[in-house]
């Protein structure tokens, strides 16, 4: 399976140069491909991926600010078409989707019940200006849904057929915290190609076959020794800016310090500022919880009783119902379900899939309606249980 | 690709009412093909790295193979238009038909109690991690269970006795809270009568004088009669199922007697929605219970178990 879906890495990619005034030239190409594009846009005051036909819908000269509980957008003359740190949405939607049916079921006397699938093979879709953090989502998302004990076939179908056109990050919000969980702000692997934007043109090298087959069609010269060092020096401060002043957290401390076996007040604290709105877990790139449910289709004026369909949804673990079982709320209070939240992504995650479930891309912070700073909490809980470890150790 | 969310029609041949809000039905499957059996294939050849011959896979998808499980697996049951829920197998794997005892207690339940001989159900499954029966073999069994929670052991019961020669010592121990809960109480009582077969029922909460007088077993909590027993902790393996407070008690008493840790399994409980290990509903700290459980050794969930919020 992961063989399958893996982009294979081509050996010695080759820098080229694409001017931008040539970027129609690669929509072209990969609408002949038949792929669908989606690409960044500027929708509702806000950077989003949608269906894109041209270049003019890129969110050129427009730079975002995220910060606690705030986003905003705004115009800069910088001729940029990627200086924004990431979209509201990752490219989450558009593999493991918000709403899908599942099958249907017919039900009719004489022949009896019926089980119908639906039809999962869709059209190639490819995607415009990945962020690395979205990548590191994906790769997090493949091993939830395709290399466990059961394929998803819905997420595999979409999974396969996807084009991926990463561009470098160089403009990280103050939200964003990628180098700390390992996932940016460059892009390593997992796409099919990857831009590094400059002034006038974009550095292009391929990550696969099927990347450089694109390459080989497109109006793009070999790039000049100016071009790279102008791109190692712009992810040189990328990187840099991305360095604050507070030290990494490794991983694996994470892991122990908020080894999920403890109670600590900092629960009940932060209680008192969660909405449990579940927007955190709506905005996160990693998160798979979805329900499932039975909707009885409906006639002109009646419901329509000889078909039902059967989807599925987004959960979240927020919601009261997330935990519902036979008449009783396993997590009735909001810091339970916080804790299961952050225990999950930071903790368990790695006992799941052998690393951390949060790759820094800060959106749960931006979208967080009263702007709780998930690195803040963990600081927060990591201490009181530094704490309450001494403690232990002196009651002993 | 076989689809493991796509259900499979099984009709109910049988249906019986235990209590005003308990039923039984039993389904036929046999007769449709098996979802998931290629998945379960391709991991298989994953994992062992053999190469099977192709036409007996092929053979046992298309061709009918019977729904094998172990006890305390469970399936998703679909009732149309209304919903899917996980039920726990009570039948034997041997068995003709697949046997599900539920109680009414939620939208999807109360439809399926109005189901009759004849109509028809979705079925997932059989999904999970069941009672390690290899591991019990020769041992001495204790089973100890408080209210419905006895469906998931019923089927290790039956298991047990059918095959008794495998097995040492088996002791049942049942609770409910009033003597009127009990189920299959004819069914308890042809158990005592199998040799080498202890049973005891127990009722927490007082009964009535007429009860007390129909009640032939002991009025208390199940997991005080543990201790009248003696075990061999070398020999013994202790399978429960129940409220977790009644769970947590049974450990405690168990391991008082000097029963291992290890040796004590337990059947676990949360919402499932998927059974494959997707949806998220079910996530028990690092364990997701529709897959790695529902059966858990002790050691496994001791950190969260009987916790709060967990």
């Amino acid at each position: 399976m992961s063989e399958k879906i893996a982009n294979k890495t081509t050996k010695n990619p080759v820098k080229k140069i694409l001017n931008k005034s040539d970027f129609d030239e690669l929509l072209t190409v990969l609408k002949d491909m038949q792929y669908e594009l989606y690409g960044p846009q500027l929708k509702d005051d806000a950077i989003v991926y949608d269906l894109l036909s041209s270049q003019e819908q890129l969110p050129q000269n427009i730079s975002d600010d995220q910060r606690p509980g705030q986003y905003s957008v705004s115009d800069t003359q910088t001729g940029r078409w990627f200086a924004w740190a990431n979209a509201v949405q990752g490219i989450k939607p558009l593999v493991f989707v918000p709403v899908e049916k599942l099958w249907s079921a017919t039900h009719d006397t004489e022949i009896g019940l019926s089980f119908n699938p639906v039809d999962v093979s869709e059209k190639p879709r490819a995607i415009i200006g990945v962020r690395n953090c979205d990548l590191a989502g994906l790769r997090l998302q493949d091993q939830h849904f395709l290399e466990q004990e059961y394929v998803d076939p819905y997420y595999q179908s979409r999974r396969q057929n996807l084009f991926l056109v990463a561009v470098n990050c160089t403009h990280p919000a103050a939200t964003c915290f990628c180098h700390r969980t390992g996932d940016g702000p460059i892009a390593n692997n997992g796409y099919d190609l990857v831009f590094d934007e400059l002034e006038d043109v974009f550095v292009v090298s391929a990550g696969s076959d099927k990347g450089q087959d694109v390459i080989d069609l497109l109006p793009v010269i070999d790039s000049r020794e100016h071009h790279l060092t102008q791109v190692s020096l712009q992810r040189q401060q990328v990187n840099k800016s991305q360095m604050s002043s507070i030290k990494p957290m490794t991983d694996i401390d994470i892991q122990k310090k908020l080894n999920f076996n403890f109670e600590t007040d900092a629960w009940d604290d932060i209680a008192k500022r969660c909405l449990a709105c579940g927007n955190c877990t709506s905005v996160c790139p990693t998160c798979f919880c979805y329900s499932e449910r039975d909707v009885p289709a409906t006639g002109e004026d009646k419901l329509d009783l000889s078909i039902s369909t059967y989807i599925r949804e987004w959960d979240s673990c927020f919601n009261q119902s997330h935990s519902y079982i036979h008449g009783i709320v396993i997590r009735p209070e909001t810091k339970f379900r916080y804790r299961q939240w952050l225990s999950h992504k930071f903790s368990t995650w790695f006992d799941q899939y052998g690393r951390s479930g949060c790759v820094g891309c800060g959106r749960c912070v931006t979208w967080c309606p009263v702007g709780i700073d998930v690195i803040e909490v963990i600081g927060t809980v990591c201490e009181k249980r530094e704490c309450s470890e001494e403690k232990e150790v002196n009651d002993d | 690709m076989i689809n493991p969310h796509l259900p499979m029609v099984a009709t109910i041949v049988e249906r019986a009412q235990e209590t005003p809000d308990i039923f039984t039905i039993k389904l036929d499957v046999n007769n449709i093909q098996r979802a998931g059996s290629e998945q379960r294939n391709d991991r298989l050849k994953r994992n062992t790295g053999v190469v099977t011959d192709e036409n007996l896979i092929d053979d046992a998808i298309t061709k009918k193979i019977p729904f094998s499980f172990s006890p305390g697996q469970f399936n998703m049951l679909y009732l149309y238009g209304v919903g899917e829920i996980p039920i726990s197998i009570v039948s034997d794997p041997d068995d003709e038909l697949v046997g599900h005892t539920i109680r009414v207690v939620g939208r999807v339940t109360k439809g399926m109690g109005h189901l009759k001989v004849g109509d028809q159900l979705g079925l997932r499954g059989p999904f999970g991690r069941g009672w390690p029966l290899k591991q019990a073999e020769k041992k001495d069994v204790v089973i100890v269970t408080g209210g419905l929670g006895c469906a998931p052991v019923v089927s290790v019961i039956h298991y047990i006795i059918r095959r008794k020669s495998d097995f040492g010592r088996l002791i049942i121990l049942q609770g409910v809270k009033h003597s009127a809960d009990l189920i299959w109480k004819s069914q308890y009582e042809q158990w005592a009568l199998e040799p080498d077969v202890e049973v005891r029922v127990a009722a927490s909460q007082s009964c009535t004088d007429s009860e007390t007088k129909s009640w032939p077993w002991y009025s208390g909590h199940v997991t005080n009669m543990i201790k009248d027993f003696s075990y061999d902790p070398e020999n013994t393996i202790a399978m429960m199922c129940g409220p977790e407070p009644m769970m947590i008690a049974a450990v405690n008493a168990l391991t008082k007697e000097h029963v291992k840790e290890d040796s004590i399994f337990l059947s676990t409980e949360r919402n499932m929605q998927c059974a494959v290990g997707h949806c998220g509903h079910c996530q028990f700290g690092s364990q997701f219970i529709c897959k790695q459980g529902p059966v858990f050794s002790f050691p496994e969930i001791k950190k969260l178990f009987g916790k709060k919020g967990w």
